[in-house]
């Protein structure tokens, strides 16, 4: 269980303020969404938090650590995974190998090992896919394993990379709009498996998400933002009935 | 002497702005066409090195009148890139720039090939109206060739700034190329705009390849002439129009006075050095515009 | 369409897990081990010079078929390993320790140029790759008191512990033998977690930093390897045509290695050597051809040129994937015939997506 704290975190872009000063935390094991209408700054959020963009002021903070300098590919290491608004899956390879790739921060024989293809390789290689197949029984990937990602189904496509933030084996997941494209039906299987990732597997999840009828299914508390500012912090039916988020982004 | 240091260096950015002309014309078209369909045109230099075929071919073999010849190699020319876009490009339209510079360089082969094919492998020349004259201006002689190569210059780059400020097709042309989405939305037929563009480009080819040939002879190696150009684009920042005439400029320039002020040798590299050295130090070009992914 | 009959994780790594792969690849060997008992000499040389083009092929996909490294270029590591594995054997150096040292140096100048691939992609790493290309042709031509320039260098025959090489049949195995171990490391390395990073770098950048890898680091690694094997192929090369001239290496040569990638089919190793056994080929096959051909197609020069164009032309409109994607296709026909359907590998439509704006 890890939380997350934003303090005082600014972002520009050129004139544009992507994000102002915003401050919130995320409580170990609990389940925050993000609201608010497109352009309001919550993916900036996102790229913030993973280092894809340097804020212009403020710190993030994760279980206390100060991770604002922290270079992109190490924010893994620290517990941290993400999947994309737009799938940012590996298209030209199979699911598996997705999957895979997940396992890449973890314990491997060195790059000698793996020009021979020694026993060591290949024993890693076993290890690695035995924690990928946990993962794919969980989601229910099994039927897709070795079919290439560019031939699947939308909603398959969110699976597997759900799947593979997964397989990091974080403590803090970063969901950016994981119900876009999805139909009611998917919907509801995602939310009974954002609840299962939270209590079985003990990870806190930060989501941004459009979908009302999810967030109030699943989401501890509920940010809204506007104009990269906080509009209102609060639990989901609070939230909601807030008069200028109703205002600003969900309308009567 | 003094005058005669400041004669000489005036030959020499003469020169440089004579052949850094051409640079930056074919240079010109590279740029509109990558700015309309996003594809860095690889057959650029052989549309050119082609024209410059056609014209000889028109001059003496047909026995055409010289103005004749370069009006038909022109629309010649503007009418297979017309041709080129909209036949041959537009089948990858989706695929990754990558296919597109595969594609270029396929059709770069074709046309190489076909014409040494066509003409066999000897260099040849044409008789120009303006064959070994001069003009002195001061102290400092200039060949006509270099003068109508300015002039033309000139005159192509004022035409297409007229071309894309001024009219509406023009502007139709500049919005096609910085949102395709919103301009088909405006009722912009953007397809045939690109293929326009694509015709204006192989115009500009020609007018490249019937200037240059004089120079370097009517020969299958007039191709190279567009590694300098992504050269010159290079250093004036890769999206940019004027970019490119400035980067045209200061290749050429480079080149005459690398020539005689370093050893030997660096003059043929000079625009490679130099393309190098830009783009290890300024990944962007140094006139671009901004590049980013969303993610 | 493979059915997989795996009984634990370990089975996945397994080089060759069913007894038809066994067999075929076996008989293949037992094929390529005969062919210079039972064909003419000329096949012979023909087919080690393939070996060769293979070797430089498999360096090229590396970098751009599975790390999406566009490099225009590249003939220039072949140069380097040609060049300097030379000048070694002419200071009497023994073999090993030349061709080594000629494959290390590749490497370090490959090194040298992914540092700035780092932040230069796409259509910038592509021209830069061009120029480093051009420049070094140059400096071949001009450093004449190592290369000879353009009068030419002529290169020692290859000796191993006394044994003279450079004859017909014994230089044919060991271009095999280079070869057949460069497709095995570089298969080990693959499909392992290296290869995976860099199919993830191609993929998706800014996943692949999501997930750890750190991309700088890998893009370089791609180019360190793609060079050294450029350059073990530059040294087979040097041994091939005895004689080297900085021209065998220039711009011409570069695309030549791009052709054979793209059309081979970018992202296997497999592809990398269909493409440069039919780049390497139709030189030969259009020479065969030429007397039925009409005169009105001249020179040989030209209809090389313009057919490597058709023909890559034609790929990239009509299958992108290159060879290996026909053949995979072919493989899946013979696999589930009479079942298979036309449109089972067919793709959905796409889009244009424009790379500048996002």
């Amino acid at each position: 269980m890890t939380s997350l704290t934003i303090d005082n975190v600014s972002l520009s872009f050129g004139g544009v303020r992507a994000v102002q000063n915003l401050s919130f935390d995320v409580k170990a094991g609990e389940v925050f969404a993000i609201i608010g209408p497109n352009g309001a700054g919550k993916t900036s959020v996102f790229n913030i938090i993973t280092r894809v963009f340097a804020p212009s002021s403020g710190r993030i903070l994760v279980d206390g650590q100060d991770i604002t300098a922290v270079s992109r590919h190490r924010i893994v290491g620290y517990g941290i995974a993400r999947t994309f608004q737009n799938i940012e899956l590996f298209e030209g390879a199979t699911v598996l190998e997705n999957l895979m790739l997940g396992r890449h921060r973890f314990a491997h024989a060195g790059f000698v090992h793996e020009l021979l293809g020694s026993r060591k390789t290949r024993r890693f290689a076993a290890e690695a896919r035995a924690k990928v197949e946990d993962v794919i029984e969980l989601l229910e990937l099994a039927p897709h394993r070795n079919s290439p990602v560019a031939g699947l189904p939308y909603g398959v496509r969110k699976v597997v990379e759900l799947a593979r933030a997964l397989t990091t084996e974080p403590k803090l997941l970063l969901l950016d709009e994981p119900a876009s494209g999805l139909n009611p039906e998917e919907t509801h299987d995602l939310a009974f498996w954002i609840d299962d990732i939270r209590s079985d597997l003990g990870i806190t999840v930060l989501m941004v998400e459009h979908d009302m009828s999810l967030v109030s299914e699943v989401a501890d508390r509920v940010l809204c933002m506007n104009q990269g500012q906080q509009l209102a912090l609060g639990t989901a039916t609070h939230v909601q009935s807030d008069p200028a988020v109703v205002a600003a982004y969900l309308g009567t | 002497m003094m005058d005669g240091q400041i004669a000489q260096i005036l030959q020499l950015a003469l020169n440089g702005a004579a052949i850094g002309s051409i640079y930056a014309l074919v240079a010109l078209g590279l740029v509109m066409t990558y700015k309309a369909t996003e594809v860095l045109n690889f057959a650029h230099g052989d549309l050119l090195m082609a024209s410059a075929f056609i014209g000889w071919g028109l001059i003496t073999f047909a026995g055409m009148p010289f103005w004749l010849a370069v009006l038909l190699t022109v629309i010649i020319a503007a009418i297979v890139g017309y041709l080129l876009d909209a036949y041959v490009l537009r089948i990858i339209v989706g695929q990754p720039q990558f296919a597109g510079v595969m594609l270029t360089i396929a059709l770069a082969f074709m046309i190489r090939g076909g014409v040494s094919m066509a003409f066999g492998p000897t260099s040849r020349t044409y008789p120009t109206p303006w064959d070994g004259k001069t003009t002195k201006i001061g102290s400092v002689v200039i060949t006509d060739l270099n003068l109508v190569i300015v002039a033309a210059a000139l005159i192509v780059t004022a035409l297409l700034f007229v071309f894309l400020r001024r009219t509406a097709l023009g502007t139709a042309v500049q919005a096609a190329s910085q949102n395709q989405l919103a301009a088909y939305l405006c009722g912009i037929k953007v397809k045939t705009l690109n293929s326009l563009v694509w015709a204006i480009a192989g115009g500009i080819a020609a007018i490249c390849g019937l200037l240059l040939a004089p120079i370097a002879l009517v020969d299958i190696g007039l191709w190279f002439v567009v590694l300098k150009a992504l050269a010159a684009l290079v250093l004036g920042g890769f999206g940019s129009m004027p970019g490119a005439i400035v980067g045209g400029l200061t290749i050429g320039m480079i080149e005459q006075f690398a020539g005689v002020y370093l050893p030997d040798g660096f003059k043929d590299v000079m625009a490679y050095l130099v393309l190098i050295v830009v783009l290890v130090i300024w990944p962007r070009g140094l006139m671009a515009e901004a590049h980013g992914r969303r993610v | 369409m493979r059915f997989h009959y795996d009984t634990s994780y370990l089975d996945q790594s397994r080089l060759l897990r069913y007894p038809r792969d066994k067999l075929l690849y076996g008989a293949l060997f037992g094929v390529l081990a005969l062919i210079p008992f039972l064909l003419p000499r000329y096949y012979v040389g023909e087919i080690t010079y393939l070996f060769i083009l293979s070797i430089a092929s498999l360096g090229l996909m590396v970098l751009t078929g599975f790390t999406g490294q566009v490099s225009l270029g590249h003939a220039a590591f072949v140069a380097i390993g040609a060049y300097a594995h030379t000048y070694l054997l002419t200071l009497g150096v023994p073999f090993a320790v030349s061709a080594f040292g000629a494959c290390s140096l590749a490497a370090l100048i490959g090194f040298c140029i992914g540092l700035p691939a780092i932040r230069v992609s796409g259509l910038y790493l592509a021209m830069v790759t061009l120029a480093f290309s051009i420049v070094v042709e140059h400096v071949l031509g001009r450093w004449t008191s190592v290369t000879g320039g353009y009068s030419g260098l002529t290169v020692p025959s290859p000796v191993i512990f006394g044994v003279n090489l450079g004859g017909l049949v014994p230089f044919y195995f060991l271009c095999l033998t280079f070869l057949a171990v460069t497709v095995l490391l570089l298969h080990n390395l693959l499909s392992d977690r290296t290869g995976r990073a860099f199919i993830g770098v191609r993929d998706s950048e800014a996943a692949a930093s999501g997930l750890g890898i750190w991309t700088a680091g890998y893009k370089v690694l791609a180019f360190v390897v793609s060079a050294f094997v450029m350059g073990l192929a530059g040294v087979l090369m040097a041994h091939k045509v005895q004689y080297l001239t900085p021209e065998g290496f220039g711009l011409i040569q570069s695309m030549e290695f791009v052709l054979m990638v793209v059309i081979g089919g970018l992202g296997s190793l497999r592809g990398a050597i269909f493409g440069a056994v039919l780049i390497g080929l139709l030189p030969t096959a259009i020479s065969k051809l030429k007397p039925m051909l009409p005169s009105v197609v001249s020179g040989q020069f030209g209809l090389e040129t313009f057919l490597f164009g058709l023909i890559l032309a034609l790929f990239v409109l009509f299958e992108p994937g290159g060879i290996n994607a026909r053949w995979i296709k072919l493989k899946a026909l013979l696999q589930t015939f009479p079942l298979y359907r036309k449109d089972t590998y067919k793709r959905g439509r796409t889009y244009m997506k424009s790379e500048r704006y996002r």
